[in-house]
Protein backbone atom coordinates (compact mmCIF):
# COMPACT_ATOMS: atom_id res chain seq x y z
CA UNK A 1 0.00 0.00 0.00
CA UNK A 2 3.08 2.10 0.53
CA UNK A 3 3.86 1.88 -3.03
CA UNK A 4 0.64 2.65 -4.28
CA UNK A 5 0.06 5.75 -2.29
CA UNK A 6 3.06 6.79 -3.45
CA UNK A 7 2.49 6.90 -7.31
CA UNK A 8 -0.77 8.55 -6.15
CA UNK A 9 1.19 11.27 -4.88
CA UNK A 10 3.36 11.48 -8.04
CA UNK A 11 0.10 11.81 -10.42
CA UNK A 12 -1.02 14.37 -7.43
CA UNK A 13 1.58 16.86 -7.95
CA UNK A 14 2.03 16.41 -11.83
CA UNK A 15 -1.26 18.58 -12.60
CA UNK A 16 1.32 22.05 -13.16
CA UNK A 17 3.08 19.23 -15.42
CA UNK A 18 -0.13 17.96 -17.32
CA UNK A 19 -0.44 21.90 -18.59
CA UNK A 20 3.26 22.08 -19.67
CA UNK A 21 2.79 19.10 -21.56
CA UNK A 22 -0.36 20.58 -23.17
CA UNK A 23 1.79 24.05 -24.19
CA UNK A 24 4.64 21.57 -25.24
CA UNK A 25 2.20 19.94 -28.04
CA UNK A 26 0.31 23.27 -29.17
CA UNK A 27 3.53 24.71 -30.11
CA UNK A 28 4.41 21.07 -31.64
CA UNK A 29 1.60 21.30 -33.85
CA UNK A 30 2.37 25.30 -34.70
CA UNK A 31 5.84 23.96 -35.24
CA UNK A 32 5.03 21.28 -37.41
CA UNK A 33 2.49 23.36 -39.33
CA UNK A 34 5.13 25.79 -40.51
CA UNK A 35 8.10 23.81 -40.56
CA UNK A 36 6.13 22.73 -43.80
CA UNK A 37 5.71 26.17 -45.30
CA UNK A 38 9.93 26.16 -45.31
CA UNK A 39 11.93 24.85 -47.68
CA UNK A 40 14.08 22.50 -45.92
CA UNK A 41 14.59 20.15 -48.96
CA UNK A 42 14.73 16.40 -48.22
CA UNK A 43 14.64 17.22 -44.65
CA UNK A 44 11.04 18.37 -44.75
CA UNK A 45 9.41 15.10 -44.19
CA UNK A 46 12.57 13.81 -41.85
CA UNK A 47 11.24 17.09 -39.68
CA UNK A 48 7.77 16.11 -39.44
CA UNK A 49 8.19 13.22 -38.04
CA UNK A 50 10.63 13.48 -35.54
CA UNK A 51 8.20 16.62 -34.47
CA UNK A 52 5.19 13.97 -34.73
CA UNK A 53 7.22 11.05 -32.53
CA UNK A 54 8.07 13.72 -29.82
CA UNK A 55 4.46 14.53 -29.56
CA UNK A 56 3.55 11.09 -29.55
CA UNK A 57 6.15 10.74 -26.76
CA UNK A 58 5.07 13.35 -24.89
CA UNK A 59 1.57 11.95 -25.20
CA UNK A 60 2.58 8.20 -24.09
CA UNK A 61 4.59 9.26 -21.30
CA UNK A 62 2.82 11.64 -19.57
CA UNK A 63 -0.93 11.92 -19.89
CA UNK A 64 -1.13 8.07 -20.31
CA UNK A 65 1.55 7.60 -17.08
CA UNK A 66 3.98 5.17 -18.96
CA UNK A 67 6.70 7.39 -17.23
CA UNK A 68 6.80 6.09 -14.00
CA UNK A 69 5.15 3.02 -14.84
CA UNK A 70 6.21 0.46 -12.65
CA UNK A 71 5.72 -3.14 -14.77
CA UNK A 72 7.93 -4.16 -16.75
CA UNK A 73 5.50 -6.28 -18.67
CA UNK A 74 3.33 -3.04 -19.39
CA UNK A 75 7.09 -1.41 -20.48
CA UNK A 76 7.93 -4.96 -22.88
CA UNK A 77 4.41 -4.65 -24.26
CA UNK A 78 5.01 -1.02 -25.64
CA UNK A 79 8.74 -1.84 -26.60
CA UNK A 80 7.70 -4.79 -28.77
CA UNK A 81 4.78 -3.46 -30.41
CA UNK A 82 6.94 -0.31 -32.16
CA UNK A 83 9.38 -3.49 -32.84
CA UNK A 84 7.15 -5.34 -34.73
CA UNK A 85 5.64 -1.80 -36.35
CA UNK A 86 9.37 -1.22 -37.42
CA UNK A 87 9.19 -4.66 -38.74
CA UNK A 88 6.43 -4.23 -40.83
CA UNK A 89 7.43 -0.59 -41.86
CA UNK A 90 11.18 -1.00 -42.59
CA UNK A 91 11.06 -4.30 -44.05
CA UNK A 92 8.47 -4.07 -46.51
CA UNK A 93 10.31 -0.19 -47.19
CA UNK A 94 13.50 -2.16 -47.88
CA UNK A 95 11.88 -4.64 -50.33
CA UNK A 96 9.80 -1.59 -52.54
CA UNK A 97 12.93 0.71 -51.96
CA UNK A 98 15.36 -1.65 -53.80
CA UNK A 99 13.03 -3.09 -56.27
CA UNK A 100 13.79 -2.16 -60.09
CA UNK A 101 10.99 -1.26 -62.06
CA UNK A 102 11.07 -1.15 -65.59
CA UNK A 103 9.31 1.74 -66.94
CA UNK A 104 6.44 2.85 -64.82
CA UNK A 105 4.68 0.56 -62.47
CA UNK A 106 1.23 -0.38 -62.43
CA UNK A 107 0.53 2.10 -65.02
CA UNK B 1 -20.27 -18.09 -5.53
CA UNK B 2 -23.11 -15.18 -6.70
CA UNK B 3 -19.82 -12.79 -6.49
CA UNK B 4 -17.78 -13.49 -8.73
CA UNK B 5 -19.92 -13.32 -11.47
CA UNK B 6 -21.15 -9.78 -10.76
CA UNK B 7 -19.65 -6.41 -12.38
CA UNK B 8 -17.82 -4.46 -9.54
CA UNK B 9 -20.14 -1.92 -8.13
CA UNK B 10 -20.23 0.08 -5.13
CA UNK B 11 -23.31 -0.73 -4.40
CA UNK B 12 -22.52 -4.23 -4.26
CA UNK B 13 -21.06 -4.06 -0.42
CA UNK B 14 -24.03 -4.74 0.50
CA UNK B 15 -24.80 -8.33 -1.19
CA UNK B 16 -21.78 -9.63 -1.03
CA UNK B 17 -21.83 -12.39 1.15
CA UNK B 18 -20.14 -13.17 4.57
CA UNK B 19 -17.83 -15.36 3.08
CA UNK B 20 -16.55 -12.59 0.46
CA UNK B 21 -16.26 -10.52 3.34
CA UNK B 22 -14.17 -12.42 5.45
CA UNK B 23 -11.86 -13.38 2.98
CA UNK B 24 -11.50 -9.10 1.94
CA UNK B 25 -11.97 -7.91 5.44
CA UNK B 26 -8.64 -6.69 5.68
CA UNK B 27 -9.28 -4.12 1.97
CA UNK B 28 -13.11 -4.00 2.41
CA UNK B 29 -13.03 -2.16 -1.40
CA UNK B 30 -16.45 -3.91 -3.17
CA UNK B 31 -14.85 -2.88 -6.69
CA UNK B 32 -12.02 -5.19 -5.82
CA UNK B 33 -12.93 -8.63 -8.15
CA UNK B 34 -12.45 -11.88 -6.80
CA UNK B 35 -9.65 -13.52 -8.18
CA UNK B 36 -7.60 -10.38 -7.73
CA UNK B 37 -5.39 -10.00 -4.36
CA UNK B 38 -5.47 -6.31 -4.58
CA UNK B 39 -6.48 -3.39 -5.87
CA UNK B 40 -3.28 -2.60 -7.57
CA UNK B 41 -3.08 -6.31 -9.10
CA UNK B 42 -6.58 -5.50 -10.54
CA UNK B 43 -5.84 -2.10 -11.58
CA UNK B 44 -2.11 -3.23 -13.14
CA UNK B 45 -4.25 -6.25 -15.05
CA UNK B 46 -6.51 -4.00 -16.86
CA UNK B 47 -4.43 -1.28 -18.10
CA UNK B 48 -1.88 -4.28 -19.16
CA UNK B 49 -4.90 -5.56 -20.68
CA UNK B 50 -5.59 -2.18 -22.68
CA UNK B 51 -2.02 -1.70 -23.79
CA UNK B 52 -2.14 -5.34 -25.61
CA UNK B 53 -5.28 -4.32 -27.58
CA UNK B 54 -3.75 -0.71 -28.51
CA UNK B 55 -0.40 -2.49 -29.61
CA UNK B 56 -2.98 -4.65 -31.73
CA UNK B 57 -4.48 -1.03 -32.85
CA UNK B 58 -1.01 0.16 -33.66
CA UNK B 59 -0.69 -3.22 -36.22
CA UNK B 60 -3.84 -2.07 -37.68
CA UNK B 61 -2.96 1.53 -38.41
CA UNK B 62 0.33 0.31 -39.18
CA UNK B 63 -0.56 -1.47 -42.71
CA UNK B 64 -2.57 1.78 -44.01
CA UNK B 65 0.84 4.08 -42.87
CA UNK B 66 2.81 1.00 -44.84
CA UNK B 67 0.75 1.02 -47.93
CA UNK B 68 0.87 5.14 -47.74
CA UNK B 69 4.32 4.46 -47.52
CA UNK B 70 4.55 2.71 -50.41
CA UNK B 71 2.75 4.76 -52.41
CA UNK B 72 3.90 8.25 -51.67
CA UNK B 73 7.19 7.17 -52.15
CA UNK B 74 6.49 5.81 -56.04
CA UNK B 75 4.20 9.27 -56.59
CA UNK B 76 5.10 11.83 -54.97
CA UNK B 77 4.40 14.46 -57.11
CA UNK B 78 1.08 13.08 -57.16
CA UNK B 79 0.50 13.05 -53.67
CA UNK B 80 1.82 16.60 -53.16
CA UNK B 81 -1.03 17.86 -55.52
CA UNK B 82 -3.48 16.16 -53.67
CA UNK B 83 -2.21 16.60 -50.45
CA UNK B 84 -2.24 20.73 -51.29
CA UNK B 85 -6.52 20.64 -52.51
CA UNK B 86 -6.96 19.82 -48.68
CA UNK B 87 -7.52 22.71 -45.89
CA UNK B 88 -4.25 22.40 -43.64
CA UNK B 89 -6.17 24.82 -41.40
CA UNK B 90 -8.29 22.89 -40.35
CA UNK B 91 -6.72 20.04 -40.14
CA UNK B 92 -4.20 21.64 -37.75
CA UNK B 93 -7.58 23.31 -35.64
CA UNK B 94 -8.17 19.24 -35.60
CA UNK B 95 -4.94 18.83 -34.58
CA UNK B 96 -5.30 21.50 -31.27
CA UNK B 97 -8.91 20.29 -30.64
CA UNK B 98 -7.39 16.71 -30.05
CA UNK B 99 -4.72 17.50 -27.96
CA UNK B 100 -6.96 19.64 -25.83
CA UNK B 101 -9.50 16.60 -25.62
CA UNK B 102 -6.47 14.63 -24.35
CA UNK B 103 -5.57 17.68 -21.70
CA UNK B 104 -9.53 17.53 -20.20
CA UNK B 105 -8.91 13.39 -20.27
CA UNK B 106 -5.98 13.80 -18.22
CA UNK B 107 -7.83 16.58 -15.94
CA UNK B 108 -10.81 13.94 -15.24
CA UNK B 109 -8.30 11.30 -14.20
CA UNK B 110 -7.09 13.58 -11.85
CA UNK B 111 -10.50 14.72 -10.46
CA UNK B 112 -11.38 11.28 -10.15
CA UNK B 113 -8.54 10.93 -7.66
CA UNK B 114 -8.73 13.64 -5.76
CA UNK B 115 -12.37 13.13 -5.04
CA UNK B 116 -13.87 16.35 -7.44
CA UNK B 117 -17.07 14.76 -8.52
CA UNK B 118 -17.86 18.34 -10.50
CA UNK B 119 -14.76 18.72 -11.83
CA UNK B 120 -14.93 15.02 -13.45
CA UNK B 121 -18.15 15.14 -14.88
CA UNK B 122 -17.16 18.92 -16.29
CA UNK B 123 -13.85 17.93 -17.49
CA UNK B 124 -16.03 14.44 -19.16
CA UNK B 125 -18.31 16.66 -20.89
CA UNK B 126 -15.39 19.05 -22.19
CA UNK B 127 -13.32 16.06 -23.83
CA UNK B 128 -17.39 15.08 -25.45
CA UNK B 129 -17.21 18.63 -26.65
CA UNK B 130 -14.09 18.71 -28.05
CA UNK B 131 -14.56 15.09 -29.64
CA UNK B 132 -17.75 16.44 -31.44
CA UNK B 133 -15.93 19.56 -32.36
CA UNK B 134 -13.64 17.13 -34.47
CA UNK B 135 -16.12 15.77 -35.92
CA UNK B 136 -17.72 18.88 -37.08
CA UNK B 137 -14.39 20.05 -38.72
CA UNK B 138 -13.60 16.51 -40.16
CA UNK B 139 -17.28 16.93 -41.51
CA UNK B 140 -16.67 20.67 -43.20
CA UNK B 141 -13.58 18.90 -44.89
CA UNK B 142 -15.22 15.61 -45.82
CA UNK B 143 -18.02 18.08 -47.62
CA UNK B 144 -15.30 20.23 -49.30
CA UNK B 145 -13.93 16.92 -50.81
CA UNK B 146 -17.09 15.75 -52.04
CA UNK B 147 -18.05 19.09 -53.55
CA UNK B 148 -14.73 19.22 -55.22
CA UNK B 149 -15.32 15.43 -56.93
CA UNK B 150 -12.06 14.60 -54.79
CA UNK B 151 -13.89 11.45 -53.39
CA UNK B 152 -12.78 8.14 -55.18
CA UNK B 153 -15.28 6.50 -57.50
CA UNK B 154 -17.51 6.81 -60.80
CA UNK B 155 -17.11 11.06 -60.32
CA UNK B 156 -13.63 11.33 -59.21
CA UNK B 157 -11.94 14.38 -61.35
CA UNK B 158 -8.59 15.85 -60.71
CA UNK B 159 -7.69 17.36 -63.93
CA UNK B 160 -5.10 19.69 -64.71
CA UNK B 161 -3.79 20.06 -60.92
CA UNK B 162 -0.27 21.23 -61.32
CA UNK B 163 2.46 19.07 -59.18
CA UNK B 164 4.04 21.98 -56.33
CA UNK B 165 7.16 22.86 -57.96
CA UNK B 166 7.08 21.61 -61.33
CA UNK B 167 5.09 25.17 -63.38
CA UNK B 168 2.85 23.11 -66.49
CA UNK B 169 3.28 19.63 -65.10
CA UNK B 170 -0.15 17.97 -63.95
CA UNK B 171 -0.89 15.24 -61.91
CA UNK B 172 -1.74 12.05 -62.80
CA UNK B 173 -5.80 11.57 -61.54
CA UNK B 174 -5.12 8.14 -61.11
CA UNK B 175 -2.05 8.69 -58.57
CA UNK B 176 -3.62 11.42 -56.60
CA UNK B 177 -6.63 9.01 -56.41
CA UNK B 178 -4.92 6.16 -54.77
CA UNK B 179 -3.89 9.45 -52.49
CA UNK B 180 -7.46 10.36 -51.66
CA UNK B 181 -8.30 6.62 -50.90
CA UNK B 182 -5.42 6.75 -48.22
CA UNK B 183 -6.85 9.98 -47.02
CA UNK B 184 -10.12 8.79 -46.42
CA UNK B 185 -9.58 5.67 -45.13
CA UNK B 186 -6.90 6.14 -43.04
CA UNK B 187 -9.29 9.65 -41.59
CA UNK B 188 -12.44 7.52 -41.66
CA UNK B 189 -10.69 4.66 -39.89
CA UNK B 190 -9.43 7.50 -37.23
CA UNK B 191 -13.14 9.12 -37.42
CA UNK B 192 -14.65 6.08 -36.45
CA UNK B 193 -12.54 5.61 -33.80
CA UNK B 194 -13.61 8.89 -32.24
CA UNK B 195 -16.82 8.26 -32.59
CA UNK B 196 -16.57 4.74 -30.57
CA UNK B 197 -14.62 6.83 -28.25
CA UNK B 198 -17.30 9.12 -27.61
CA UNK B 199 -19.55 6.54 -26.42
CA UNK B 200 -17.14 5.10 -24.34
CA UNK B 201 -17.06 8.59 -22.50
CA UNK B 202 -20.62 8.99 -22.52
CA UNK B 203 -20.40 5.76 -20.63
CA UNK B 204 -17.82 6.95 -18.33
CA UNK B 205 -20.15 10.75 -17.96
CA UNK B 206 -23.25 8.00 -16.95
CA UNK B 207 -20.26 6.21 -14.59
CA UNK B 208 -19.25 9.42 -12.85
CA UNK B 209 -22.94 10.95 -12.66
CA UNK B 210 -23.73 8.26 -10.50
CA UNK B 211 -20.68 8.54 -8.58
CA UNK B 212 -19.34 5.38 -9.09
CA UNK B 213 -15.29 6.33 -9.68
CA UNK B 214 -13.60 7.01 -6.01
CA UNK B 215 -9.53 7.60 -5.54
CA UNK B 216 -9.65 4.22 -4.93
CA UNK B 217 -11.41 2.70 -7.82
CA UNK B 218 -11.50 4.64 -11.13
CA UNK B 219 -9.92 1.98 -13.60
CA UNK B 220 -12.56 2.84 -16.66
CA UNK B 221 -11.49 6.62 -16.44
CA UNK B 222 -8.17 5.44 -16.84
CA UNK B 223 -8.84 2.39 -19.78
CA UNK B 224 -10.89 4.90 -21.81
CA UNK B 225 -8.22 7.51 -21.32
CA UNK B 226 -5.85 5.37 -22.73
CA UNK B 227 -7.62 4.60 -25.68
CA UNK B 228 -8.91 8.47 -26.11
CA UNK B 229 -5.02 9.45 -26.03
CA UNK B 230 -4.31 6.50 -28.41
CA UNK B 231 -6.64 8.22 -30.97
CA UNK B 232 -5.06 11.63 -30.48
CA UNK B 233 -1.44 9.87 -31.34
CA UNK B 234 -2.69 8.40 -34.49
CA UNK B 235 -4.21 12.17 -35.64
CA UNK B 236 -0.59 13.28 -34.63
CA UNK B 237 1.06 11.30 -37.07
CA UNK B 238 -1.84 11.78 -39.84
CA UNK B 239 -1.91 15.27 -40.09
CA UNK B 240 1.65 15.95 -41.07
CA UNK B 241 1.44 12.67 -43.47
CA UNK B 242 -1.62 13.61 -45.33
CA UNK B 243 -2.28 17.35 -44.88
CA UNK B 244 1.01 18.74 -45.01
CA UNK B 245 3.02 16.90 -48.23
CA UNK B 246 5.66 19.57 -49.85
CA UNK B 247 3.36 22.70 -48.33
CA UNK B 248 6.53 24.94 -49.10
CA UNK B 249 6.44 24.76 -52.59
Amino acid sequence: MTAHSDTEHGQHASLTGYFAVWIALLIGTALTYYAAKLDLGVFNAAVALIIATTKALLVALFFMHLKGAGEKLLKLVVVSTIFFLMILLALSMVDYGTRYFPGHLWS
Amino acid sequence: MRVTNRRPRLSDSQTISSQAMASHSHSHNPALLHHFATEEQQRNSASFGMWIFLATEVMFFGGLFCAYLIYRRLYFGDFAAASASIDAALGGTNTAVLICSSLTVVLAIWAAQTSRRAMLIAMLVLTMLFGCAFLGIKAKEYKDKFDEHHVPGATFSFEHEEVPGHPGEYANPRHAEIFFALYFIMTGLHAIHMIIGLGLFTWLLWMAWKGRFTPEYHTPLEIGGLYWHFVDIVWIYLFPLLYLIDRHK
